[in-house]
């Protein structure tokens, strides 16, 4: 073998060790790149993790409809879950241990007036004929051992279900705090969307 | 034989897994405890219960009065 072959294989020799290292590079940069799209990815889901909770936007006063979200409230609790009602409208008559009329404008007196004074006044969604239909539910409740609407209300509250009104439609409704029940949240839109945002479960009633 | 037992008869959905929530904190680990209930929907809430919780429903037998035994874990 000539010294020029030898020559020439050593120079083919390192032109293809360069084109190597060159493809490997390629493969490794795109590689991790695609190592650092997935952790970011991973990092996002973790992030992204729900917790445990149910949130309910509790806004029907009917009878049948609050029962429905207490007995969810304590269903949940029960099953390990924390659970957060969100009273908005004819919701907030759930909340209500007396009507008052004292410093109220005439137009606020007039909505005390017509409001239930609270959860044991309210009437059922269907077949409350003019306030005969909830002594009826109420009979037929007791024969079947269900817990009334205010039993399951003060269950949730010992169970430590988070209750928060909504104090722009307590303002509407002339609702004021001394109206309703102790160690309640007071809130607004976003105080929902921030416990909803972050729940597993949320339903509105 | 439970190391406790719960009587929830004519308790009403929810109340039966209220109550086993309640009493299943003052267990220990490992403890039982024998629910007997006459709630129609307590075996499916029972079922629901311990497979969400993690406890385990060791046995069922249904009937007029139902009864369950669940291990605390």
């Amino acid at each position: 073998m000539s010294s020029e072959a030898a020559s020439d294989n050593t120079h083919l020799q390192k032109t293809i060790e360069q084109m190597i290292d060159k493809k490997l590079d390629e493969r490794f940069s795109s590689f991790e790149a695609q190592f650092e799209g997935l952790s970011k990815q991973l990092e996002s889901i973790q992030n992204d993790n729900l917790s445990d909770r149910v949130t309910l936007l509790v806004f029907s006063g009917d009878m049948d409809k609050l029962m429905s979200a207490f007995i969810i409230g304590a269903g949940a609790v029960a099953m390990g879950m924390e659970v957060s009602m969100y009273f908005t409208f004819w919701g907030l008559t759930a909340l209500k241990k007396q009507s008052l009329y004292e410093g109220k404008s005439i137009p606020e007196k007039m909505m005390a007036m017509m409001l239930p004074e609270g959860p044991d006044k309210v009437g059922t969604s269907k077949m409350n004929m003019l306030g005969f239909g909830p002594a009826f539910f109420k009979m037929m409740m007791g024969k079947n051992n269900v817990e009334t609407l205010p039993d399951l209300i003060n269950i949730n509250k010992e169970l430590g279900v988070k209750m928060i009104a909504c104090q722009m439609t307590m303002g509407v409704m002339g609702i004021t705090k001394e109206e309703l029940i102790d160690d309640l949240e007071y809130g607004g839109a976003g105080t929902y969307i921030g416990e909803a945002s972050d729940s597993k479960i949320t339903l509105f009633i | 034989m439970a190391d406790q037992t719960l009587n929830c008869n004519n308790l009403n959905c929810p109340m039966p897994i209220v109550q086993i929530g309640k009493t299943i904190k003052t267990l220990k680990t490992g403890n039982t405890i024998e629910v007997t209930a006459t709630d129609p929907a307590f075996e499916a809430d029972v079922r629901a219960w311990t497979k969400k919780t993690g406890h385990e429903l060791v046995s069922f037998s249904d009937g007029e009065i139902k009864t369950a035994l669940i291990e605390k874990k």
